[in-house]
């Protein structure tokens, strides 16, 4: 975390290249957009099929997981990333082995849904015992919990880079009968769709894409990264291909544009990449209420002139 | 046999384990009778976002140096509201919910930073405590006003538990009934706001999802009486609570946010050894009553 005192962080010119240049003077600046990219564009895509098939508390526990295997891991004496991609992924698998669908909504969803929030609950617990038990951890919990940007590593990028382009990649193969099957589960079944498998499978992408993005922005705001700017780009659209780009786009804005406040201002990265995307998410919903109002003035004028 | 008995009782005589048990009790019971509301009417994740609103109130109340108890009440209940009318009948979307309380989370890591770098007086650990809880380090005060709360919101959801189940059942059959669904949603919305702001004195922003989806989840295992569900889910909370703060004080380098978690975590999963029979006979009960 940076220090307070505005004297010493650098200083906002409004001179936009120079600006740049000297932020990316720093290796690590770079680092960190190169890998808040990768991290904005997998969960955006990931984020997008989350929406869809209104899985956000599945999601959610996964990405709160997370924080209990870096804890985990980091009094086991691994590295924090092995425990942050066992657990995610094997909360993901969890979590589809008991059949979880849906937000918690319908007749069977209620019994399921306590299920998923006791095992979020419990593992986060474990994950302060673990920190109780380490006490050696720089900065506490809040790191694991709220992330930093400073001293990511060209190895760690690379690292993204690899699991993030595994993910896409699953996700494109899968991506048109995941579709199917998100938008018309009964449909999809009935044409011999593998429904079920699909959903395992996308679990588990999932659990891998949280585990990476939450090395960057905390186990807690993962999924910002991941719902809001899949929420706002179908807000404005309902077709899947501009609705992917459009998310796309949107956390990659928040991403970069938070790292570049962030790195002006001594507050934390997680506070600014939420807010950025919040706002468009509020822009989206207040652009479509007024253009639902005008269009229904609007309307009935036109059908006056038709008749007329 | 004499040393036995002393040693048994000292723990209570000590006065944090008394404030504990206390705020414990009080805070367990009113989480168990809210969290088998929330889980029949399936809006536990509005109980996840609540408690991670929960967070950002205090970390804001301590950031501008107003009682963190203040904000933790302003922030969950208001939060509640909002979630309230932003969806039809008093019950939000889940895509909503989720950007909403993302975003407050976002803003509560803006609050801790704004908290540990700007006051002189700050304790690094304040954050953490309003995280995870910290039961064992409440004031007489403190838990005696919890217990009183605690106590206040049992009552009022004893007092609406037939509307609020009638409601929650057959939602359109209640409102032709003249029951008022409407307030009752949001009455039940504030009701679980102001009880996450309770417990997470206890056990933490974190943790407080255990205590409410936990207990009840298991009464919903073990019985079908809607009636006889409720009062069981109190009763397993209080349980657990005790038996995590008893483990707590046994074993001190556990802290008792992990241990009341544990216990919860522990009655849940026994449920699910039990379970069979139950599904069993309300087979049997449905095939016979399809027979006659």
């Amino acid at each position: 975390m940076l220090p307070a005192e505005p004297v010493a962080g650098p200083v906002w010119s409004w001179n936009l290249l120079t600006d740049v240049q000297e932020m990316w003077s720093f290796p690590f600046m770079v680092n960190a957009f190169r890998a808040g990219a990768i991290v904005a564009v997998v969960s955006a895509v990931m984020g997008y099929f989350v929406v869809l098939r209104r899985q956000t508390f599945a999601a959610h526990t996964v990405s709160t997981v997370a924080f209990p295997g870096a804890a985990g891991a980091v009094l086991l004496g691994f590295s924090a990333v092995y425990g942050y991609f066992s657990l995610c992924v094997a909360a993901a698998v969890i979590i589809a082995a008991i059949g979880w669908r849906g937000g918690g909504g319908g007749s069977g969803g209620a019994d399921e849904s306590a299920l998923t929030g006791t095992v979020q609950a419990f593992l986060l617990a474990s994950g302060f015992l673990f920190i109780a038990l380490y006490k050696g951890l720089l900065g506490g919990p809040q790191t694991i919990l709220f992330g930093t940007f400073l001293g990511i590593t060209t190895s760690q990028v690379n690292v993204l880079l690899g699991v993030g382009a595994v993910v896409l990649a699953a996700l494109a193969l899968i991506g048109r009968p995941l579709l199917f099957a998100s938008v018309d589960p009964q449909v999809a079944a009935a044409r011999g769709v593998p429904v079920r498998a699909l959903s395992v499978i996308f679990l588990v992408l999932l659990g891998a894409a949280t585990a990476e993005a939450g090395q960057i922005t905390g186990t807690l705001l993962v999924f910002a990264l991941m719902v809001i700017p899949a929420a706002t780009a179908q807000t404005v659209t309902g077709r899947p291909g501009a609705g992917l780009t459009l998310a796309v786009l949107l956390a990659l804005a928040a991403t970069w544009l938070g790292l570049t406040t962030a790195y002006y201002w001594p507050y934390p990265l997680g506070f600014f990449v939420t807010s950025y995307s919040f706002a468009g998410y509020l822009l989206a919903r207040s652009g479509r209420a007024l253009h639902t109002r005008l269009g229904r003035t609007a309307a009935p004028l036109l059908n006056k002139e038709a008749t007329a | 046999m004499t040393a036995l008995l002393s040693s048994a009782s000292a723990p209570l005589d000590q006065p944090f384990v008394q404030h504990a048990l206390l705020a414990g009790t009080g805070i367990a019971a009113a989480s168990g009778l809210v969290g088998h509301f929330l889980v029949l009417r399936a809006q536990i994740f509005t109980a996840d976002a609540l408690s991670h609103v929960a967070f950002t109130g205090a970390m804001g109340a301590l950031a501008f140096g107003y009682d963190l108890r203040t904000g933790l009440l302003v922030a969950t209940v208001g939060i509640a509201l909002l979630f309230g009318t932003l969806g039809r009948k008093a019950r939000a979307d889940d895509v909503v919910i989720g950007s909403v309380f993302s975003w407050v989370l976002g803003l509560g890591a803006f609050f801790i930073t704004l908290y540990t770098t700007s006051r002189s007086t700050a304790n690094g650990t304040a954050g953490v405590s309003v995280l995870f809880g910290s039961i064992f380090g409440l004031s007489a005060g403190k838990a005696s006003s919890a217990a009183l709360v605690a106590a206040g919101i049992c009552l009022l959801m004893v007092l609406i538990a037939r509307p609020l189940l009638f409601t929650t059942l057959d939602e359109a059959v209640a409102a032709a009934r003249g029951v008022p669904v409407r307030t009752l949603g949001f009455g039940f919305l504030a009701v679980t706001g102001v009880c996450a702001a309770e417990a997470t004195q206890a056990v933490g922003s974190l943790l407080l999802l255990g205590l409410l989806a936990a207990p009840a989840g298991a009464a919903a295992r073990l019985t079908d009486r809607p009636y006889r569900a409720l009062a069981l889910s109190a009763i397993l909370a209080v349980l657990a609570m005790w038996a995590g703060l008893a483990a707590s004080y046994a074993v001190p380098k556990m802290p008792p946010s992990f241990a009341i978690m544990a216990a919860a975590t522990a009655v849940y999963a026994a449920t699910f050894l039990i379970r069979r029979p139950t599904a069993d006979r309300r087979l049997r009960r449905r095939t016979a009553s399809a027979g006659t």
